[in-house]
């Protein structure tokens, strides 16, 4: 009987800490994007594609040589670059990098891939 | 006394050097792992290998590997497919080296590359045309074949199924073999390669090496179960080793009179055979003299027979390192003729020969995968019981 | 449930939920106007932005004019490596999309200076012995590298007669937005292909050489029989390097 109240303790616990309790689970923080009104996509169905998405225009681009897509990487980098930084990945509050190190995926894009837009960049460089 | 084929595993000295052993094998292999760390977390510059010579010591340290692996079942083969009795014992044992040998040439191949998270990548995009691609099967067919093939020996009901897994084992590893001497034979860049004569040489090469691995191994698991190796087995063993060392460099010596003959070819065999410093001297001294004609004297003599059959198979394996080195890093320190007739210059060492200097990040690797191969046969041979088995010869499978 | 079974509420209670769903649909879809096309998805469609990509009846090439390529000069090769992000070192480990080569031939003494780049052939060994596809031929010619994909061996490196591939051999930063390259991975000579995908029709160093004033790199279509590269090569004799080795580059070079 105690193992019962026990289970039934633990799994209310974990159903109360599920809600949305402010201040109870950390959250990242994502800075909002300095462009644009609307992402091509909304923030759920980019939240959970956006790898398959970018993975799919990668080919397009790389292979078939499309640029500019709706999908294309350095156009999401003009609208996301944080304001401050001017870029996607450069500190913990900066867009790809804040949910990533949240959730503790690793990504080797901005290995290669410059994390600034493309205005920015071409000021900075040699 | 001890029924035949069966040992008594464990009695306390050999548990307490088993400890001791792998102990030391670990040590040598995270070590290893550390150099490949570096690598991978500084970039290649760490390394001696640059856009000059882009395959370096991990590449002979692995090439070594994956053809003695390939050879060393040539022990079992004898054995199984060939039906020679004398052998057959000792088909576990090579099919335990190999295994090991595989593992940790593989390991040092792929820890070396760019970008070694990305070996998922290279087992699900496959370029057909490409011998790096059939290898991945070739090698994970290999192993699982192997695998196989032991577990035929092993289990008494399926020892009558160790004869076709013995024959599956050698068509496979001939046709992997010649691959890995496709992958230099396909290139039509190189004055080193670009020849067909290279499959049937690694072929040949794989044999010797293997059987050299095997003596040794032999020769240490006996040392460790207190057991002398059976003289007359080993004495045809020996020979055998001199044949195949003789045969490996029948086809090195046709490889390098027929790129003489070539008028285009006379610069670079100048190169690896007089002139290029480090090459000709590893070559001729390393593999010539030091890996073949000295194990050959040793082998074949009747005034040597029984005695320096280790000597002469760490020898091979000496001459092995260094006719790779040779055939890998040499191959790629002669320029390029890319205008022949002409002398050139650029920022880019064109028309210049490389120099390669190899790095300790480099060498720890290739040391780190050795150590693998030694820590999987230990381990392998602790615990399941892999001296000769008498009983697969008396069954007559 | 057949409608048999239904209870009295059940029909109110689908009716909630179809209507809950109708709105949470409408909510997520951020406005649906019909099946399938949202506002989003109208207003880029009012401005296509993407490119129509690689076709298949061009051949992008090079005709490199050696006489007119005076020794000592490296304008293509400094005009690459600002375009494309590259350091412009010459370590043994440092990347070089292009060089600059003196030849000179050892029996008549003639010299000759000229501009070596990866070659675009039409059959390339780089592409037939990468394990995993990365090296690739695009439908127009350019033979490019697919660093997503690559694994970093080097047997491109290996396969090439004319030592056209670089490694990176550490991190690099400050990349281009266009050029991505990283530790890791081969690369080499892409005729520009950012520049060609937007449409511009010149590859850095032709453009570069032709802003000096030395016009020894020509750019263009091998396939358009009336483009200035097609009629040079129909009138002046030009030869590809190691010709004997039949993989068709698409770089052609007059006077050696």
């Amino acid at each position: 009987m105690r193992q019962w109240l026990l289970m039934l303790g633990l799994l209310a616990s974990g159903l109360v800490s599920a809600a949305d309790e402010p201040g109870r689970t950390p959250r990242p923080v994502i800075e909002r994007a300095a462009q644009g009104a609307q992402c091509v996509a909304p923030a759920a169905e980019m939240r959970r594609n956006h790898m398959d998405l970018l993975k799919h225009q990668r080919d397009d681009t790389v292979r078939g040589g499309i640029r500019g897509a709706k999908y294309s990487l350095k156009d999401c980098i003009d609208c996301h670059a944080s304001k401050t930084t001017g870029s996607v990945a450069k500190t913990q509050d900066n867009f790809c990098v804040a949910c990533h190190s949240y959730a503790a995926v690793t990504i080797d894009c901005f290995e290669c891939h410059s994390a600034k837009p493309r205005s920015v960049a071409q000021q900075g460089s040699k | 006394m001890d029924k035949p084929g069966f040992e008594r595993m464990d009695s306390p000295d050999r548990t307490r050097s088993f400890w001791v052993l792998a102990a030391i094998g670990a040590l040598v292999a995270a070590i290893g792992y550390g150099a490949a760390h570096t690598m991978e977390s500084h970039g290649h510059v760490v390394t001696g290998m640059n856009n000059q010579i882009v395959w370096g010591l991990p590449h002979v340290f692995a090439i070594f590997m994956i053809v003695a692996a390939s050879g060393v079942l040539n022990v079992a083969s004898v054995g199984s497919v060939f039906g020679e009795p004398a052998y057959k014992p000792h088909a576990p044992l090579a099919g335990l080296v190999s295994l090991a040998l595989l593992a940790g040439g593989l390991l040092v191949l792929m820890l070396d590359l760019g970008r070694p998270e990305r070996v998922i990548v290279a087992a699900t995009h496959y370029n057909f045309s490409s011998m790096f691609a059939w290898n991945v099967i070739l090698y994970s067919g290999l192993t699982a074949l192997v695998v196989v093939y032991l577990w035929t020996m092993f289990e008494r009901r399926f020892n009558h199924l160790s004869r076709p897994a013995g024959l599956a084992v050698l068509v496979w590893r001939f046709v992997l073999t010649s691959g890995t001497g496709s992958i230099f034979g396909f290139l039509v860049a190189r004055q080193a390669y670009q020849s067909a004569l290279l499959a049937p040489l690694f072929i040949v090469l794989s044999l010797g090496w293997g059987l050299a691995v095997f003596l040794i191994a032999q020769a240490a698991l006996h040392a460790w179960h207190a057991r002398v190796v059976d003289a007359p087995v080993q004495r045809r063993m020996a020979r055998l080793l001199g044949i195949l060392v003789a045969a490996g460099l029948y086809f090195v010596a046709v490889h390098h009179l027929t790129n003489l003959y070539f008028a285009r070819q006379g610069a670079f065999e100048a190169f690896i055979l007089r002139d290029g410093g480090v090459h000709p001297l590893l070559f001729w001294a390393g593999y010539v003299l030091l890996g073949s004609a000295v194990p050959m004297a040793l082998l074949l003599l009747p005034r040597f027979a029984g005695r320096g059959v280790l000597a002469a198979s760490a020898l091979v394996v000496l001459g092995a390192f260094a006719w790779l080195f040779v055939f890998i890093v040499g191959g790629q320190a002669f320029p390029l003729e890319i205008f022949p007739g002409h002398q050139v210059t650029s920022s880019f060492a064109d028309g210049a020969t490389a120099h390669y200097a190899p790095s300790l990040p480099e060498a720890l690797l290739g040391l780190g995968g050795v150590a693998v191969a030694f820590l999987l046969t230990l381990v392998g041979a602790h615990v399941l019981d892999f001296m000769p088995r008498e009983d697969l010869a008396a069954t007559g499978h | 449930m057949t409608a048999a079974t239904d209870k009295p509420e059940s029909s109110s209670r689908r009716a909630w939920l179809g209507s809950a769903a109708g709105v949470a649909a409408a909510g997520l879809g951020g406005a649906m106007l019909a099946p399938g096309i949202r506002l989003v998805e109208l207003a880029q469609a009012a401005t296509p932005a993407s490119t129509a990509g690689a076709s298949p009846k061009v051949r992008w090439g090079l005709l490199i004019d050696t006489t007119k390529c005076a020794g000592g000069c490296t304008d293509c090769v400094s005009a690459c490596n600002t375009e494309n992000g590259l350091n412009g070192g010459t370590r043994a480990t440092d990347a070089q999309w292009i060089r600059k080569v003196e030849i000179k031939q050892v029996r008549t003494g003639r010299s000759a200076s000229l501009p070596v780049m990866c070659q675009h052939c039409a059959e390339p060994p780089c592409v037939d012995v990468c394990p995993t596809g990365a090296s690739f031929k695009r439908a127009d010619g350019i033979v490019l590298v697919d660093r997503h994909t690559c694994i970093g061996c080097r047997y491109c490196m290996m396969a090439c007669p004319y030592k056209a591939r670089s490694f990176v051999h550490e991190d690099l930063r400050d990349q281009k937005p266009d050029v991505p390259r990283g530790k890791g991975c081969v690369e080499s000579c892409t005729l520009c292909v950012h520049r060609l995908d937007r449409g511009e029709r010149t590859t850095a160093c032709a453009e570069a050489c032709t802003k000096a004033g030395h016009g020894a790199i020509v750019f263009g279509d091998l396939n358009d029989e009336a483009s200035e590269i097609a009629r040079r090569v129909r009138e002046v004799s030009s030869t590809q390097l190691r010709a004997d080795l039949s993989l068709d580059p698409g770089v052609r070079y007059h006077g050696i």
